[in-house]
């Protein structure tokens, strides 16, 4: 019986073994840089060592001629007058007249060893004109900051504003000042968070190849094959039709993998190289210098409270920098702010900001667990003042079903309330805390996303079924897919195989990012088997002499639906599929659409910590993590995304940080000075999967992976404060951060 | 078969609507929503152009020959992903 107590399930909430365990413990899965070819070439990327720089003139000769060089390229070998956003994929791929952050690639060399590769880009010579960056959003904001890109602001960004802002929105509703009016306290404070990496295990890697014909074949680490294919010939002038892309198994992209950084390259090199395979594999200080972090933001947050706990009216200015292009998620962070929250009035402002850095990828939730840290540490901040308990007062202010969203329209079905009545009662709550030792709650929220998803699925001759999917399996999207696949057909899990193949095989699909892998590729394939079993009901009909109406599907077999249809014995799955080659020839299903019905997803966390006041190091004692789920297809998976969200939150508010030296260049460069946290860092996440069912899938699913990245920064400050008194407001609160908070208290 | 809609825009858009927060359309599908904006509102169209979000009621909708029910709430909003 399902969680909901409402619906029977075979297999949907079951937890069988995973369908890519054996091969990733035993190593032969194949990831990114195990993909070769014979005659495959090595490249090497050259890099801006400067944040800023006009590139004055670059010498490829001596790396040309040393031996085992096979090809070199600079800006000249791709195509000019590219617009909008391939313009900026081509730029971020590899500079044009500037340099615009440490790291951005600037010319790059293939040749037949990654020695030989390396030790050419050592001799190609760039001469720059160093100009003067910025770094800081808030610095970046200023009238007088150094300009990233004259013109670069879109049609939302008024005349007169800053050089740097390239994206400007307003949005709200209510008489928010009249708001202001009527609370018993009002308070705003600025919050600040720092850049911070996905730290997937597995650095970018590719092999691309492509002939003088234009034809070519590219083998990826990727969230999304289609995207890549997109990215790269819209970049390179090519055909996509010509491009065949193979995604390979992910080590973790967590909104990092959506998109390109050396793929092109690879393509372009081939190109000159006659058409041999080139390898890109980056470094761990290539991937931090040179791919996508996320943003970081400066925010000003005020918010109205009654004495008893209502809120009402809030009030958000957002400044975010996402690199030196336009796309920092201010308006995703905006839009999830306030989200948990009924609010009356609410207003919010938001700028996006370019800087002398990387250009910003997604990363997990984009842009929320910026917003919670503003709003939740503010809302606890304003519980403490008023001696209000701050679960209690999110309860009173919660969010359900029908009510509209800070951001606008009205909610659908959501589990809020549920999420925190969970909460409340967990054991958790109760643990006794000691000196130096402190508890903090925050909530968090994402919309989730659908998106464009092609699903194919097979009945084999004996029975058993073949899924292709293609959304890249992250987070256990081919184990939820089977479940359900399976659960749909009435066979066994495990005969369903769920593969990912490449750009030929599908339509074309969105990656696997929006929390959407197991939401519209499940709903697709789900779509699919009730094709397919549409056309056994038709041979079983077919057999009996029967209408097809007359036949229903129940536990993997075609029987006749009602007493007038006739007596019939069940024909099973097999049964069919063994005749299918006399009965009309192969039996399939397929389905092609934007799935509709996403079930955005709610979550809450509590943390106890302890806070070392000689060190000012915090220790995460206890963490919690209940959120709704819809219904937890593979519940182990499920789990395994709220822990990993909550750990990634963790490294975010405790440690992680783009570290910049006075001269614009990354300092952190690698995982000894990028401190993500591992294993021996933390006690085991304990979580609590709340299923509010979302009505907008056939199995209640709404996605997972995204939220439980959004509490951990603001329920850890709260934590600090509950520990030891101090409030931080900026990110990372690291021992130094904690220890000068301590002695500025003194 | 198309009724009087109302569109709710961000604010910052509108610049491009005579200072109007919500604005009524002669529309029956997503796509003659925003057809009619463009038409009515030149200045939306490299931002309609760039991808939004639409929202009817409670629903987040991608399929532009979706029907918009007569009397509908209908909220543009900034183009959803995720990470």
């Amino acid at each position: 019986m399902a969680k909901d107590g409402l619906t029977e399930f075979r297999l949907v909430g079951t937890r069988p073994d995973r369908p890519d365990g054996l091969d990733k413990v035993t190593g032969r899965a194949r990831y990114g840089a195990d993909i070769s070819a014979p005659g495959m070439l090595w490249a090497a990327v050259v890099r801006s060592p400067h944040a800023h720089a006009r590139i004055v003139k670059i010498d490829t000769s001596k790396a040309e001629a040393l031996d085992g060089v096979k090809a070199v390229i600079t800006r000249a070998d791709f195509p000019e007058g590219l617009t909008g956003e391939a313009w900026n994929l081509q730029e971020n791929t590899m500079a044009g007249d500037r340099a615009l952050y440490d790291g951005h690639a600037v010319a790059a060399v293939a040749a037949t060893s990654a020695f030989v590769a390396q030790d050419a880009a050592r001799l190609i010579e760039v001469e720059y004109e160093v100009l003067p960056h910025v770094i800081d959003v808030d610095d970046a904001i200023k009238p007088d900051a150094p300009v990233i890109r004259e013109g670069a602001a879109d049609a939302t960004v008024p005349e007169g504003m800053p050089p740097n802002v390239v994206r400007y929105m307003e949005f709200g509703h209510g008489d928010v000042e009249a708001g202001f009016g009527a609370a018993d306290l009002v308070m705003e404070k600025t919050y600040k968070t720092e850049a911070t990496h996905q730290g997937y295990i597995e650095p970018h890697a590719c092999m691309g190849q492509m002939g003088e014909d234009g034809r070519g074949e590219m083998w990826v680490c990727t969230q999304g094959h289609w995207f890549i294919r997109k990215m790269c010939t819209d970049v390179l002038g090519l055909d996509p039709a010509q491009l065949r892309v193979t995604p390979s198994e992910i080590g973790g992209g967590f909104g990092g993998k959506t998109t390109i950084f050396m793929e092109p390259l690879s393509l372009a090199l081939s190109k000159k190289a006659g058409g041999r395979p080139v390898k890109v594999v980056m470094t761990r200080s290539e991937v931090l210098r040179a791919t996508g972090p996320t943003a970081s933001a400066s925010m000003d947050v005020k918010i109205g409270m009654t004495k008893d706990g209502q809120i009402t009216a809030g009030r958000a200015e957002f400044r975010m920098q996402g690199g030196a292009f336009p796309g920092a998620p201010v308006d995703f962070a905006l839009m999830c702010g306030f989200a948990a929250y009924k609010m009356p009035a609410v207003e919010h402002i938001g700028y996006d900001v370019l800087a002398n850095r990387p250009r910003a990828a997604a990363y997990r939730a984009p842009g929320s667990p910026m917003g919670a840290f503003a709003v939740e540490s503010l809302v606890d901040e304003m519980c403490r003042e008023l001696g209000l308990d701050p679960l209690e007062v999110r309860l009173k202010n919660a969010v359900h079903e029908g009510d509209k969203a800070s951001y606008g329209p009205k909610f659908g079905s959501i589990g809020l309330e549920e999420v925190l009545q969970a909460t409340k009662a967990h054991p958790n709550l109760l643990a006794e805390l000691g000196p130096n030792q402190g508890r903090g709650m925050a909530s968090g929220y994402w919309f989730n996303h659908s998106g464009d998803t092609s699903v194919s699925l097979a009945i084999s001759e004996d029975g058993t079924a073949q899924v292709s999917v293609g959304t890249p399996d992250i987070g256990g999207s081919r184990a939820s897919i089977a479940l359900m696949t399976a659960e749909t057909l009435g066979i066994d899990y495990e005969d369903v195989r769920v593969n990912v193949v490449e750009t030929g095989a599908l339509g074309v699909n969105e990656p696997t990012h929006g929390s959407r892998a197991t939401f519209a590729s499940g709903k697709a394939a789900v779509m699919a088997a009730e094709q397919a079993i549409g056309e056994m009901c038709r041979r079983a009909a077919a057999k009996w002499g029967i209408d097809p109406e007359a036949v229903e599907w129940v536990d993997g077999a075609a029987q006749p639906a009602g007493p007038n249809a006739g007596k019939f014995p069940p024909m099973t799955i097999a049964e069919i599929a063994a005749k299918m080659s006399s009965t009309g020839g192969p039996i399939a299903g397929h389905h092609e659409s934007v799935p509709e019905g996403v079930g955005a997803s709610f979550g809450t966390h509590v943390v106890d910590v302890e806070v070392d006041p000689e060190t000012g190091r915090t220790t995460i004692l206890r963490y919690l993590v209940v959120q709704d789920a819809g219904r937890a297809i593979h519940p182990a998976y499920v789990e395994g995304q709220y822990q990993g969200g909550a750990v990634q939150g963790i490294g975010w508010a405790l440690n992680e940080a783009y570290i910049y030296g006075e001269d614009g260049r990354l300092q952190n460069t690698v995982f000894l000075d990028y401190r993500i946290p591992v294993a021996s860092d933390l006690p085991m996440i304990d979580t609590v999967i709340v299923e509010v069912p979302n009505p907008g899938h056939p199995y209640g699913v709404r996605g997972v992976g995204e939220t439980g990245i959004t509490p951990p920064l603001p329920a850890i400050a709260n934590a600090i404060h509950d520990a030891v008194g101090v409030r931080l407001r900026s990110l990372p609160m690291s021992p130094p951060a904690v220890l000068a908070a301590l002695k500025a208290k003194e | 078969m198309s009724g009087a809609v109302s569109v709710h825009l961000w604010s910052s858009l509108t610049r491009f609507t005579d200072g109007a927060r919500v604005v009524a359309v002669e529309a029956g599908t997503v796509g003659q929503v925003l057809e009619a904006l463009s038409g009515a509102y030149p200045g939306l169209e490299p931002i309609l152009e760039a991808g939004v979000s639409v929202v009817i009621d409670d629903e987040l909708v991608t399929d532009h020959h979706s029907a918009v029910p007569e009397g509908a709430e209908v909220y543009l909003m900034q183009r959803i992903k995720g990470g």
